[in-house]
């Protein structure tokens, strides 16, 4: 078989075939079979690589087949042989026997003084024969210096580039021992390897062979210098790849690759220091970064030694750049570079005799920045402030050195400068050194400048907490909470003054920054200190709380309360606090359910809020939260059913906790108490809640003799009262763990269902509605399901067709439509056409519009992650793919009278769809979307606006093919009579800038003109959106822009 | 040593090198009112203000505000009248920026206010050397339509106009 496929391979009249089999190099397409005798002679060296695989021949065998052509005086006809049987070696090179490989190596080498057209497959054969394990040692070394001696390769081409960067990454991972014999020649001989390679290919193999020269301890001789060189003269890289580029090889790896190299070894720093401290005064932003970034890399490395002879030049660049940088970016990397240089001189280990430059570094950094710190109106104040920071922060040694220097002075600066933003400055400079201290952790006895500090440092802060400026005091609130949290800081004493003063700034402050900010200052603080604060601050609340002052205005009184209110739920931070201030919002919401006053509704709302913001706090302690639980749930129960109660008996109506804003307000208050319930104790508590509301069982409340029985469930005029209570029942029976089992469950369920479709008031059954839905969401899938969703298909239909309860149904519709919505259920698609189908009745039509943001919407208090429910994450993107071809079909078959049903159910839909999603979609309903423009219902025309502003920045491209109609549309809707409209529709129109101005051009002077009229709009949010849209335009292919 | 870099005004060094800067203005605080769709809003001091003090500063990368040369106190705007006064305070009195910085706030009100204004822009009295030429330059709608045709001038013009990136 073999002569015949031979004869056939290499006959001379057949064109010169070039293939590559190598499936890892696939470069360009000259390199595959070009034509029908291409794949002909990969089938042939199919058959012959093969052959030698199992063994029907050997190689020396095809070699003496091929010697007449090895051997002919045509260097084609050679190159052809080498070529095919560089080829079969590559697939064939670990069947080799070691005696084979020798002779072959001895051959090749032999090959390397051939004609320059034989070497390429003279080095592919090479390349064979370094991944064969059976090399025998020496012949590796023997190889590399034939290459060396032998081959010009920068004169190669750049595959045949490749292939050598290949042998000698082969022959390093294999045979290092060998290598590392040749001495530094092995790095010499690399060296002129790769001096001027320009391929990105090739350069990221190369950079990584000098790595690993490095990392791996070759000897580099006397050749470091040449080394560095022959990498270093890419710095900074400057590449960028061209479009279409198959290699996706990106400038950035070819900056870290290099970056890799040039910080690999010490013995670079005497060259790379100079070359970085040239290049961090380049004009070009990218070359400074890369500079800044390298030296980042370097320190990592680099001990006192290396950096010794260039500090001084390397901290004068550094300031230079941060004191006169525009760029944030620059001022960052040069900050982190400094911070590199601090932590590497700080690390370094000192012998006895050389002297500690970390010191003299700091002491020039300090001599240049400390006078700027004294001028807190002049520019360089912060550049200066952040250049010490960046040192300090390096290690504890330098901030003490800093510190040392710089915390008095900023001391005696505030003490110096009266004007409050001056002191601000200054006490936002010393903000910055006393957050560093927090990252060392606890405050040293013996060293610390700031302890020995305190009673200054304490005065100052003090003082900027009674000072008249509000943003003064807000950085002295940002102070105080540093210092108490640096343990051990704060004497007692101190602690019960910065209790004061928080009390005082959370009550009295006038300005609602400063009072928030305290209030924040004191959660944070609280479980660092439980016992003063649940000692000094909640007693004084509770004080405050209940005072009846008379002196002052109610006005006055009334936000006093409120205050109170919010900061004992602020500082509820800590399980012990929660202990003492629960009971004190309890009893104060038993006060104010109690008291006459007609309008205390929103003192109630006022206290829910802060329960529930406590409710949020402890979630996370088990022990708290049971608590929480148990303390709070049955009270607010007991209350809304005493005040039930009342209401029957004695028909006594506006009673305060029944309104619907007060349930609503008790609603998150339940299920945050909830949500975080380990599965037993919720179905413990659950175990008493469904008997309240099914068979009136109130033994569990507190103070529970009652004057008549508890049945929501039942008939009757005067239980209007009890049933609203529903929304308590919701808020715990849907906010519990998916795996705890509700009793009585079906029962529950069928009441729901009831309530929900007879009820005339539409709070309840609103709410019957939504706790219904909550719990088929978490309902598991079977039979008992679709029994219960039967029934309630059953129900909805017929009042759904006609009826006094149409509304009713459709509420009960669409939050069931919702429930099974999010956990895929497949009656949801049912469910979901009957509401497209609804979309054209004349009566339900709008209703049934605006419930499709009810369905895409997260609701607040139901059927949403946080309360457990059955949410599939994908859930938008597949009811947008089911349901809005079915919109646009009705849209176009619709009755005119009802179309814009239609493109407000689609506006809700696209308004909620993530927008990567809406870009993708956007082809097929873009021409919806304009026609929706011309929709006269204004929030048709806001939801379209705003759907269409975020694609005009994002999918330019296809927007402009419609610049037309959307600069019309756009401009006609800067006059609509609804200033939301306007607004909307100019900030649409200044995105529009972001097409591409030859789009824009022919537009540019009658967009200006158009827009001069929004300048003069009666709003000033018209106006304000119309002057940066104009300004936009003008700019728009002027020059400067 | 190395020397001072360029700045981002030109090779040249900064003629003012650490100014004294000066706080921003939070944003204007939204009003009930100003959410209300029927009533009006006057055109009012800090509105003026607020077009203009985020100019950029043709030499630092600060605003006119950060800058101090303009200032609140420095508008005055009548409504009903359909007038705008504005003075500007060079940072030095031989500021050879001072005519550039007026143009800017000038093109910055005729582009962002309705054309019933008449605008006054110049620099506040004894804050320059040259005051008397600059404030006539800038008063002389033919010089100021005159140097807007000028692509060069236009460009600096637009830059300090354009929102800082």
């Amino acid at each position: 078989m073999a002569p015949s496929v031979l004869s056939k391979v290499l006959a001379p009249s057949q064109p010169f075939p070039l293939w590559c089999q190598d499936p890892s190099w696939h470069p360009s397409p000259v390199l595959c079979p070009t034509d029908g005798l291409g794949a002909s002679l990969v089938h042939s060296l199919y058959l012959l690589s093969s052959g030698v695989k199992d063994g029907s021949w050997t190689v020396l065998q095809l070699v003496e087949a091929l010697g007449s052509c090895l051997e002919s005086t045509d260097p084609r006809t050679r190159g052809r042989g080498i070529q095919l049987l560089s080829q079969v070696l590559l697939q064939c090179y670990s069947l080799l026997q070691e005696k084979e490989v020798l002779h072959l190596v001895l051959f090749y080498e032999n090959r390397l003084q051939d004609h320059h057209l034989v070497i390429p497959s003279v080095l592919q054969g090479l390349r064979a024969l370094s991944m064969c394990e059976v090399l025998s040692s020496g012949l590796s070394v023997s190889v590399l210096k034939a290459i060396f001696q032998e081959v010009h390769v920068q004169s190669l081409l750049q595959l045949d580039r490749h292939t050598v960067y290949s042998i000698i990454t082969n022959f390093m991972s294999t045979r290092e021992e060998e290598l590392k014999g040749l001495g530094a020649d092995f790095t010499f001989g690399f060296i002129q390897v790769m001096d001027g390679e320009k391929d990105p290919r090739n350069l990221l193999v190369a950079f990584q062979i000098v790595r690993d020269l490095i990392a791996k301890n070759y000897a580099l001789g006397p050749f470091v210098e040449e080394l560095f060189e022959v990498t270093s003269c890419y710095f900074p890289i400057d590449f960028t790849p061209p479009p279409n580029d198959p290699h996706g090889i990106q400038r950035e790896d070819l900056i870290l690759s290099l970056r890799a190299v040039l910080t690999s070894t010490p013995q670079f720093a005497e060259f790379l220091l100079p070359l970085l401290i040239e290049k961090m005064d380049s004009d070009l932003q990218s070359a400074k970064l890369d500079s800044l970034q390298t030296l980042t890399a370097c320190c990592a490395i680099y001990g006192q030694k290396e950096l010794q002879e260039f500090l001084p030049s390397l901290w004068s660049s550094l300031r230079r750049e941060v004191f006169q940088t525009a760029s944030e970016k620059v001022e960052a990397e040069c900050l982190a570079a400094l911070h590199a240089l601090s932590a590497c001189l700080s690390r370094s280990v000192l012998s006895s005799d050389t002297e500690d430059l970390l010191d003299s570094f700091l002491s020039s950094i300090l001599q240049d920045c400390r006078h700027h710190l004294c001028e807190p109106d002049m520019k360089l104040v912060w550049p200066s402030a952040k250049l010490l920071q960046a040192v300090a922060g390096a290690s504890l040694r330098a901030y003490h050195h800093v510190t040392r220097s710089v915390l008095p002075l900023l001391l005696e600066q505030y003490s110096k400068h009266s004007q409050s933003s001056q002191r601000r400055t200054i006490l936002e400079m010393l903000l910055g050194f006393l957050e560093l201290q927090q990252k060392w952790g606890h405050v040293e006895e013996d060293e610390s400048t700031l302890l020995s500090l305190r009673a200054p440092v304490c005065s100052v802060v003090f003082s900027a907490l009674t000072d008249p400026s509000v943003q003064l005091q807000l950085v002295g609130i940002r102070a105080l909470t540093v210092l108490g949290s640096l343990q051990g800081f704060l004497s007692p004493s101190d602690l019960e003054l910065v209790v004061d003063h928080l009390i005082h700034l959370a009550l009295r402050e006038e300005d609602s920054q400063s009072s928030e900010a305290a209030m924040e200052a004191a959660g944070s603080l609280a479980p660092v200190y439980p016992k003063v604060f649940s000692g000094r601050m909640v007693p004084r609340l509770e004080e405050e709380l209940q005072s009846e002052r008379e002196q002052e205005s109610s006005r006055d009184h009334c936000s006093l309360r409120q205050r109170c209110l919010q900061a004992l739920a602020a500082v509820s931070t800590h399980t012990s606090i929660v202990r003492e201030t629960v009971p004190v919002l309890l009893q104060h919401l038993w006060k104010v359910h109690k008291g006459s006053e007609a309008g205390n509704a929103q003192d109630i709302v006022s206290v829910c809020q802060s329960l529930h913001r406590v409710a949020l706090q402890c979630q996370q302690d088990a022990e708290g939260c049971w608590y929480y639980h148990q303390t709070v749930v049955p009270c607010l129960l007991a209350m809304a059913v005493q005040a039930a109660m009342q209401e029957s008996t004695h028909s006594l109506l506006g009673k305060a906790l029944l309104e619907e804003e007060v349930l609503a307000a008790m609603v998150p208050v339940i299920s945050a108490a909830t949500t975080h319930l380990s599965p037993e104790l919720a179905a413990q508590s659950v175990s008493h809640v469904v008997p309240l509301f099914l068979d009136g069982e109130v033994s569990f409340l507190p103070q529970n003799s009652f004057p008549c029985s508890f049945q929501p469930f039942e008939d009757g005029e005067c239980l209007e009262a009890q049933r609203r209570l529903v929304a308590l029942l919701m808020a715990l029976v849907c906010s519990l763990p998916r795996n705890v089992a509700i009793p009585q469950q079906e029962r529950l369920l069928r009441e729901l269902l009831a309530l929900s479709c007879s009820c005339d008031c539409p709070f309840t059954a609103t709410t019957a509605a939504k706790c219904f839905a909550g719990l088929v969401n978490k309902h598991p899938a079977g039979q008992q399901l679709d029994e219960i969703l039967q029934l309630a298909v059953n129900r909805m239909e017929p009042s759904l067709a006609e009826g006094p309860r149409r509304t009713q149904a459709l509420t009960l519709l669409l939050w069931v439509t919702k429930a099974l919505v999010l956990r895929y259920h497949p009656l949801s698609s049912h469910l979901t056409d009957k509401l497209l189908g609804l979309l054209g009745d004349a009566e339900l039509g709008p209703a049934v519009a605006d419930g499709f943001s009810l369905l895409m919407a997260k609701s607040p208090d139901v059927l949403h992650k946080g309360c457990h429910a059955d949410v599939r994450i994908m859930f938008r993107q597949r009811f947008f793919t089911d349901n809005v071809p079915k919109l646009v079909q009705g849209f176009y078959k619709a009755d005119p009278d009802v179309k814009a049903n239609y493109l407000k159910g689609l506006s809700h839909v696209l308004n909620h769809l993530p927008k990567p999603v809406l870009v993708t979609e956007l082809p097929t309903l873009l021409s919806l979307l304009l026609e929706a423009l011309s929709c006269s219902d204004h929030v048709v025309q806001l939801s379209t606006l705003s759907c269409l502003q975020p694609l005009l920045l994002e999918a330019p491209q296809i927007m402009s093919l419609h610049i037309d109609t959307l600069v019309t549309k756009f401009l006609s809707l800067t006059s609509s009579p609804t200033m939301a409209v306007r607004i909307a529709a100019l900030r649409c129109a200044h995105a529009l800038t972001s097409l591409p101005t030859t789009v824009l051009l022919p537009y540019k002077a009658r967009v200006i003109r158009a827009l001069a009229k929004p300048l003069d709009d009666k709003k000033r949010l018209v106006r304000k959106e119309a002057v940066a849209a104009r300004g936009e335009w003008f700019l728009l292919g002027s020059p400067g822009r | 040593m190395v020397g001072p870099g360029p700045g981002p005004g030109g090779g040249a060094p900064l003629e003012n090198a650490n100014p004294l800067i000066y706080r921003r203005s939070g944003e204007r605080p939204v009003t009930a009112r100003e959410e209300d769709d029927e009533l009006p809003d006057t055109i009012d001091d800090r509105e003026i203000f607020d077009l203009i003090r985020s100019i950029n500063d043709p030499e630092h990368p600060l605003t006119l505000e950060e800058l101090n040369v303009v200032e609140q106190v420095r508008v005055k705007v009548n409504d009903a009248e359909s007038t705008v006064a504005v003075e500007f305070t060079p940072t030095i009195p031989h500021c050879s920026m001072a005519t550039l910085i007026g143009l800017s706030i000038k093109v910055k009100l005729l582009r962002s206010l309705p054309e019933r204004f008449k605008l006054d822009v110049h620099i506040t009295p004894g804050t320059h050397a040259s005051e008397h030429a600059v404030n006539k330059q800038l008063a002389d709608k033919e010089r100021v339509a005159a140097a807007l045709e000028n692509s060069h001038l236009l460009e600096v013009v637009n830059q300090c106009l354009s929102a800082r990136s």
